[in-house]
């Protein structure tokens, strides 16, 4: 595809221009955050605590003091990761299974869907809320719990679609050649269904984000004094009357995140 | 027949092949023979459900469905494609033992470029041949088989090319292993007339230069008459009649046979086989 085939393409998609500058914004934000901060994200200062919008503080600040803005950069950076690895690994993993069991069918499928449906039939938050109280609290248990509850949304999709592919007459021209199963499932099906892979992905990203927001509001994601976007609202609740910037800022990047995500997947599966 | 058994290359005896779909067994193809010769042309004719697909399935080792017995011996190299293990059965396919399809449309990967494709088999079949040498092999073929600018139709998507071109590319493809055996289920079905007659002429040019045997499946007996040497005619699993094409078209004994013949539009029917 050449370059002005790429601008009149994004100019017939909005969504994919609108999801891109919101990401790229959300993004940026993050990338300043790892190198420079207006305040140090966990520096106190007691004179200046729950501060509404200023030029000074252009978050606010929150009960402690701290500048909400500066805890928001690196809060978002920490929900990014943890929605980036639950993907990561729920999509992986769901990826495997479901082009391994799709692609083979017969008992395997039967038992390891069984237990994939069992799987789904939790509350992700609930399953998510187990292994946290398992294996203790922290962000590496929080991502690990997560990514498996979301493995088997992934594993439903990629086997309907490695169903729909593998009766395909490519398929079975391929088999023909004497391509082996595991060729067959990785090089001739998967490229065949990376568009539905890639937007389910963005649409995984984004319940991934409210998910660890979530989770962190329960207060099992990461714990004080770090920030992810989550814990941030959960603390500000109590001031959500007095300050409400507090609580308002952190929530908005959430909403604008998982916008962007949901722009960006719809953009996608339109893409011609 | 009057072959020796060196020239010999596949021997089909006894194939029988049933389906145990429903509650009655159904037999979709019973006692059928095949003896293909080195650089020949044999034509399976027979109307659809006669079992003239299934029989080329069989021989291409693509019938392993549960529910379904099949008995008799297809003698390949020494080997008996009916029994013998996958693994072996998948060293055969797409290097010896080649086959197009009916449906050149949804026939390649829509998601693969074109060279990539016909380079397959030999990268699954020849990983010892370089990247380099794939390539000029693969654009190589793309010439043989008639396509002008192969080193554009290289690097192009299936959905750029039309439904002859995408044709001769699964030819490309089935042929690039050097294959002794090609198998054509009716691959000109899906194509219009002046591609078809390109299409077979494209098949004989490459059984003289290539010296592969090719099974033609077809239910257009024009076709098989200019195409084959030898002809076999089906009808509901059997084979009732089989011999030279020429005396087949000649005399046909069959009734079935003289119904196929007459069916044939009216046109110049001149024998152009060598």
């Amino acid at each position: 595809m050449n370059k002005s085939q790429f601008k009149r393409n994004l100019r017939d998609n909005p969504y994919l221009l609108a999801g891109m500058i919101i990401i790229g914004l959300v993004l940026l934000m993050i990338i300043v955050g790892l190198f420079w901060t207006p305040y140090d994200t966990t520096a106190m200062n007691a004179s200046e605590k729950l501060q509404g919008i200023s030029l000074r503080h252009i978050m606010g600040t929150d009960n402690m003091g701290r500048d909400v803005f500066s805890r928001v950069m690196y809060g978002s950076r920490i929900t990014l990761l943890i929605a980036i690895g639950t993907v990561f690994i729920g999509a992986g993993l769901g990826t495997i299974i479901g082009a391994v069991t799709g692609y083979f069918g017969g008992m395997l499928d039967e038992v390891v869907m069984r237990v994939v449906d069992a799987l789904f039939a939790f509350p992700s938050i609930l399953l998510a809320l187990v292994i946290v109280s398992v294996f203790g609290t922290g962000w590496i248990q929080l991502l690990i719990s997560l990514g498996i509850a979301f493995m088997p949304s992934f594993a439903r999709i990629v086997r309907g679609e490695v169903l729909r592919c593998k009766n395909m007459d490519y398929v079975e021209n391929a088999r023909l050649q004497g391509v082996s199963n595991l060729r067959m499932i990785f090089v001739h099906i998967l490229p065949n269904i990376k568009g539905v892979l890639a937007s389910s992905i963005l649409i995984g990203f984004n319940n991934a984000v409210l998910a660890e927001a979530g989770l962190s509001y329960l207060g099992v994601g990461s714990q004080p004094p770090y920030a992810s976007l989550g814990k941030m609202l959960s603390d500000a609740q109590q001031y959500m009357f007095t300050t409400p910037s507090y609580v308002l800022c952190p929530g908005i990047v959430i909403v604008l995140m998982v916008l962007g995500f949901a722009f960006l997947g719809e953009g996608i599966s339109r893409w011609k | 027949m009057e072959m020796s058994s060196n020239d010999i290359i596949l021997d089909v005896t006894d194939l029988h092949i049933e389906f145990h779909d429903h509650d009655k067994p159904e037999v979709a193809v019973e006692d059928f023979d095949l003896m293909l010769g080195r650089g020949e042309i044999v034509g399976i004719v027979g109307e659809s459900g006669s079992g003239k697909s299934m029989s080329a399935l069989a021989i291409a080792g693509l019938l392993n469905r549960k529910s379904l017995t099949k008995s008799g011996r297809i003698m390949f190299d020494g080997t008996d494609l009916l029994t013998c293990d996958r693994k072996s059965l998948r060293s055969y396919q797409g290097d010896e033992i080649s086959i197009i399809f009916q449906e050149p449309m949804t026939s390649l990967n829509p998601v693969k470029r074109i060279g990539w494709q016909v380079e397959e088999p030999l990268f699954i079949h020849h990983q010892e041949i370089p990247k380099e040498e794939r390539k000029k092999r693969a654009i190589g073929m793309l010439k043989a088989v008639g396509l002008d600018k192969a080193e554009d139709v290289y690097n192009m998507y299936p959905h750029e090319l039309s439904g002859g071109m995408r044709q001769r590319v699964m030819i490309a493809a089935a042929m690039i292993g050097d294959p002794k055996i090609l198998i054509a289920d009716e691959p000109t079905t899906a194509l219009d007339v002046t591609v078809q007659a390109q299409i077979v002429e494209l098949l004989k040019k490459l059984n003289k230069e290539m010296h592969t045997s090719i099974i033609f499946i077809s239910h257009d007996l024009s076709l098989v008459n200019q195409l084959c040497q030898r002809v076999i005619v089906m009808q509901q699993g059997n084979i009732v009649e089989s011999g030279r094409t020429s005396e087949v078209f000649a005399n046909p004994r069959d009734p079935y046979t003289k119904k196929l013949i007459a069916a044939i539009p009216k046109i110049d029917l001149s024998d152009d086989r060598d």
